[in-house]
């Protein structure tokens, strides 16, 4: 029974199908519509969502503490002025890229098995770069203003200044957000009407129905959908590159040592990637569980994520060597010691557990067993998105606290509110991808039956 | 199942699935039908060929839409920095191409994106909340398992008995008038 359902052989010939066991349209139809159409979740969603909204409600009285006093509450200051804010933002954004890279890059390379997973990645993505996009907005200390960074003409007749890579960024993630968004409605679209056509209440009927749009499964419809989100697929592949690019600017181009390297770019794209994979996986492990999603997002699914995230972990270790490397090469003490100080000065610790989390702990993916067992897989997931936390922290508040001038050094600690915000904002992610899990379908349906189709034609495995 | 009376909007024919779709709608076509459609829960391949459906226009729309987006990312950059409100920043003149393209490239991605989408939509002539397609009961299962082939009553090629029988040749299994 176990080898007629091991997919993960990497010999195509006598490997299982993408989909495991007897299913039809019907079947997965069902399946994923259940979820949504129970009367009431499991309980282990209602303590899950309990305990996510109270942590939302922290993350509300955190920045309504913070808009009534002042960015003074948290814990930065010279030489620090960046810390847990702007760590916090690039790991959302970084988490944000998983979503658009599986919907978008995959398409394009014709990987099915994208089609397991690529829904509530895409949601991730979503809900990710709201929490990152948070933060950049409160930390400007006074928020009702920040409509200043958008080129409209104002009363102080004054535009913003483009060459500044802070507004490249304000672009970026914006057109990244709202593309990201597109992207994953277009992809609901079929599947809500899918949910309007099986409603049995009225009042279920006209709300998924108002969402998709009227959709009925037209081909002439088709085909223009599936050119658009060709297209889209196409678009969003660049930008999903470009957005962590322009993240890695807001460092790069400043001429702190520690940041104004050349490697930042690629550098920041593949740890993106490597965070992103670690939550989906974080993700997908427990809800493939939970809402006995196991024949949908099989062991080759996780398989294939798990060596993704030995790959990106490796370009991330690779990174951490070369700019080691080039600090010494540069010839530059000051570059130099900037580097000797992240590994053995007063964050040492900080840089220690980056490297062990995102370096070390991947390297078990090199055995296929591990490759192969959810708790493994979940703990190293779990372990990365930790380093890659630190990652951020470490490059940020390392390169700030000991510049070019020993008179100017100085430590930073964040206080209790920074803490808080940190974990509120974890509450405001879950809350989201709760609610997600509720009441949109966390499969996208269309498209699994799409491969089912393609795979009784022999075509892909 | 009779015949077809004076308000019949069309006609809907089940098929057992995308294969037999797929043969039924290359029937259809051969007939010379022009305003009917087939329905199935998933983009079949191979359906588009056997309809006769003409490449879109969609990507020549989104080509312009980011054309635009990408001169319109450049000339309002120029135009703010470089002429209405100039700012020095680090000596650089004050209109500096290099700086501009992050900005130009985003505008472009942003508006190609919302445009590939909306004029899919509009295209699609979507949203459509009311069709006399929704109005049938077993209809509902097309964006689940069921795979059907629509024909309207307004095709000039369109009579209630010949458009019957050719359905039923071209392999349909179930057949359904829908009212206008």
């Amino acid at each position: 029974m176990e080898a007629l359902l091991d997919n993960t052989r990497d010999d195509p010939e006598g490997r299982a199908p993408l989909v495991l066991g007897d299913h039809d349209d019907l079947s997965i139809t069902e399946k994923v519509c259940r979820i949504v159409e129970a009367k009431k979740p499991p309980k282990a969603w209602y303590v899950a969502f309990a305990i996510a909204v109270s942590f939302t409600g922290i993350l509300g009285l955190m920045i309504a503490y913070l808009f009534a006093i002042g960015v003074g509450v948290w814990g930065l200051n010279r030489p620090v002025s960046w810390g847990f804010d702007i760590t916090n933002f690039v790991f959302w954004v970084g988490i944000g890229h998983a979503g658009t890279l599986i919907s978008a890059i995959l398409y394009l390379f014709r990987q099915d098995w994208r089609t397991g997973i690529n829904r509530f990645a895409e949601a991730m993505t979503i809900f990710a770069v709201i929490c990152a996009v948070m933060f950049p907005s409160i930390h400007v200390g006074r928020a009702w203003l920040l409509y200043w960074a958008a080129p409209i003409p104002n009363q102080m007749q004054m535009w913003p200044n483009f060459r500044s890579p802070l507004l490249w960024d304000f672009f970026a993630v914006s057109t990244y957000m709202t593309v990201s968004l597109v992207f994953w409605y277009m992809g609901l679209i079929p599947d809500l009407a899918a949910i309007r056509d099986r409603a049995t209440s009225k009042l279920r009927a006209t709300v998924y129905g108002i969402f998709a749009l009227g959709w009925r499964g037209s081909n002439r419809h088709w085909h223009r959908y599936e050119r658009a989100y060709l297209i889209l697929a196409a678009l969003a592949t660049p930008l999903v590159l470009s957005v962590h690019s322009v993240v890695s600017f807001d460092f790069a181009t400043s001429v702190l040592p520690g940041w104004h390297a050349t490697i930042f770019p690629p550098y920041f794209v593949a740890g993106a990637i490597f965070g992103g994979f670690a939550m989906v996986l974080v993700l997908a492990v427990p809800c493939r569980q939970w809402f006995g999603m196991r024949d949908l997002i099989t062991p080759r699914h996780l398989d294939n994520m798990c060596k993704i995230l030995l790959a990106t972990g490796m370009m991330v270790g690779y990174a951490y060597a070369i700019e080691f490397f080039i600090s010494w090469y540069s010839g530059n003490p000051v570059e130099g010691f900037v580097f000797i100080n992240r590994a053995f000065g007063p964050y040492a610790w900080a840089y220690w557990i980056m490297v062990i989390c995102n370096v070390a702990t991947p390297q078990v993916f090199w055995s296929k067993r591990a490759r192969s067992n959810p708790w493994i897989i979940f703990g190293v997931a779990f372990c990365v998105n930790i380093g890659m936390w630190f990652e951020r922290f470490v490059i940020i508040v390392t390169s700030l606290h000991r510049d070019f001038l020993p008179s100017s050094w100085g430590v930073y600690t964040p206080t209790w509110v920074e803490v808080l915000t940190l974990a509120g904002s974890f509450g405001l992610f879950f809350t989201l991808f709760l609610l997600f899990l509720r009441y949109l379908p966390m499969i996208a349906i269309a498209e699994v039956k799409g491969i089912m189709h393609k795979q009784r034609h022999g075509a892909h495995r | 199942m009779s015949a077809a009376k004076s308000g019949t909007w069309g006609v809907i024919a089940e098929f057992r699935s995308a294969d037999e779709l797929v043969a039924g709608a290359a029937k259809v076509r051969e007939a010379g039908f022009t305003k009917w459609d087939a329905h199935a829960p998933f983009a079949v391949h191979g359906l588009d060929d056997a309809m006769g459906i003409k490449p879109t226009i969609l990507p020549w729309i989104v080509l312009g839409a980011g054309v635009t987006g990408c001169v319109a990312g450049y000339v309002m950059q120029w135009w703010m920095n470089g002429v209405d409100y100039k700012i020095i920043v680090g000596g650089k003149p004050f209109n500096s191409i290099p700086s501009d393209i992050p900005v130009i490239f985003e505008v472009t991605v942003l508006l190609a994106s919302l445009t590939a989408f909306f004029a899919m939509l509009g295209l699609n002539r979507l949203p459509e909340l009311a069709h006399p397609l929704f109005r049938n009961a077993s209809f509902r299962r097309a964006t689940s398992h069921a795979f059907f082939i629509s024909v309207e009553a307004q095709d000039p090629r369109f009579d209630a008995e010949g458009t019957e029988r050719l359905l039923r040749e071209a392999g349909c299994t179930r057949l359904e008038w829908i009212e206008a």
